[in-house]
């Protein structure tokens, strides 16, 4: 019964539903925004590199252990409550995933095309640009996927912290009720797999053909990252 | 008349104990208050917080092991249970246990449910993915030597698929232990208990202790686990030596 009294509270509140989605995906995308900025240069230079891969390794080990609501609360204890510091601590969670996917990415590019392209004459910025980004770039894609899925399945807990958001309703069963609560719960649930499939679908186009297919499947990025961890940790 | 005075003084002040310079001038981290604490708050909720982890990853590891075993032998089978445990894992935490509520109430189980729905799709990929990695003619050589199909998988595949199914496991208890906090929005149990009523109250030092706990436990159960790791399987270790 509670289901149908939650899409009946979903269809009376369309607009703050509205709203209150909008408020959460612009928190996201700002968040995984600025994480890319930072990560990518960062996890695809040092691939180029050949280098760091204890700090790329051991950034993402950290970061993926890190609970995001210990994150938040330990940020928001120091920083206070606001949308600006629930920002902050979602880019910290967003970071280590692309960091590490794209380290993989380019560190994984095979030696012998690496080879051929220098013996061809290519110059480092070159090889980076030409060879080695193009290779790179479905699990690199990849790892914004799985950061831009957490950080919108995290942002839902910035309704405790100030931070707007669907989480708003969901934290608020006192002015909402259990049917305002599982509603905003389908949202946000919608939003998240609505994200996965929107990259998914980038993804699979920003793809170089040759490449399609291998590491498109949910869960070959995490298996990829997981993989080098033991080996190098 | 001391008495209706103070009730009516504002919010209920948390009763912090033997309150001390630290805690009257309300800094962000008081010490003390952790080491009065720990007995009747912390230490509960983190042991709370261990059994509803290990009893997840225990259920969450025998669903994802028979199906990965299941997804081996017959390969129609991994394609829908990818689809499946790859939706779950993508659905909100927050939500997941809302979601739940309704079906399952208020109750630990409804936290079980969620937690060993978002074990399953690392722990069913870094299985197969590890049974699928054994080399061809490793699987010829046994078959050489006269070994059954199940010899085959339970002396072979799975011995050599172990640091493939550890590193799942590695992240499947970290995300549980990182989740796990989250519940307490639903049963007054774990780690997240302290946080949600640090929360309400506005008391930081709880904040950061409880925060600062769970993160430990994350990192030391990904550490025990690699330890474990190595122990179990020395030989990848000189593999790349």
């Amino acid at each position: 019964m509670t289901f149908i009294h939650a899409f009946q509270f979903i269809g009376d509140n369309v607009g703050l539903l509205w709203d209150k989605s909008l408020e959460h995906m612009a928190l996201s995308v700002v968040a995984v925004a600025i994480a890319a900025a930072i990560a990518l240069p960062i996890g695809l230079w040092l691939g180029h590199l050949h280098r760091g891969s204890f700090l790329a390794v051991n950034v993402a080990n950290i970061g993926r252990a890190l609970p995001s609501l210990a994150v938040l609360s330990i940020g928001i204890a120091f920083l206070g409550v606001g949308k600006a510091n629930v920002v902050l601590a979602l880019i910290v969670l967003a970071v280590p995933p692309i960091i590490t996917n794209a380290y993989v990415a380019v560190d994984g590019v095979e030696s012998d095309t690496v080879e051929a392209a220098r013996g061809m004459g290519m110059k480092p910025i070159q090889l980076f640009w030409k060879v080695e980004l193009p290779q790179a770039i479905p699990l690199t894609f990849a790892g914004l996927r799985t950061a831009a899925v957490y950080v919108v399945a995290t942002a839902t807990l910035a309704g405790f912290f100030g931070g707007g958001g669907l989480g708003d309703i969901i934290a608020n069963q006192a002015s909402y009720g259990l049917d305002g609560v599982v509603g905003a719960a389908i949202v946000v649930t919608l939003l998240a797999l609505g994200t996965d499939a929107l990259l998914a679908g980038g993804q699979h186009l920003i793809t170089p053909r040759g490449l399609r297919g291998e590491t498109e499947l949910r869960g070959a990025a995490e298996y990829q990252a997981t993989r080098v961890a033991p080996e190098t940790a | 008349m001391i008495g209706p005075v103070l009730a009516d003084s504002g919010p209920v002040i948390p009763n912090f104990g033997r309150a001390d310079t630290c805690l009257r001038e309300n800094h962000t981290f008081c010490w003390s208050w952790v080491k009065a604490h720990w007995s009747d708050t912390l230490g509960p909720a983190l042991v709370q917080h261990i059994v509803l982890t290990l009893i997840a990853i225990g259920i969450g590891f025998a669903i994802s092991t028979a199906c990965a075993l299941y997804a081996h032998r017959r390969g129609w089978f991994e394609r829908p249970f990818s689809v499946f445990s790859g939706v779950l894992y993508t659905i909100p935490s927050l939500a997941l246990f809302q979601l739940l509520v309704p079906i399952s109430g208020f109750s630990t189980l409804t936290v079980e449910i969620a937690l060993v729905s978002y074990t399953l799709l690392i722990l069913f990929r870094n299985t197969l993915t590890g049974l699928r990695s054994v080399p061809e003619e490793t699987r010829e050589a046994a078959r050489g030597m006269g070994l059954s199909d199940s010899q085959i998988l339970w002396k072979v595949e799975l011995p050599l698929a172990v640091p493939a199914v550890i590193a799942g496991l590695r992240v499947a208890v970290v995300t549980v232990i990182s989740l796990g906090t989250v519940a307490a929005f639903i049963v007054d149990k774990g780690l997240g208990s302290p946080i949600f009523h640090a929360l309400q109250s506005n008391f930081t030092t709880e904040l950061i202790a409880a925060g600062a706990l769970a993160v430990a436990l994350a990192l030391a159960a990904d550490g025990l686990l690699l330890l474990a790791q190595r122990l179990i399987t020395p030989w990848s270790r000189y593999r790349r030596a």
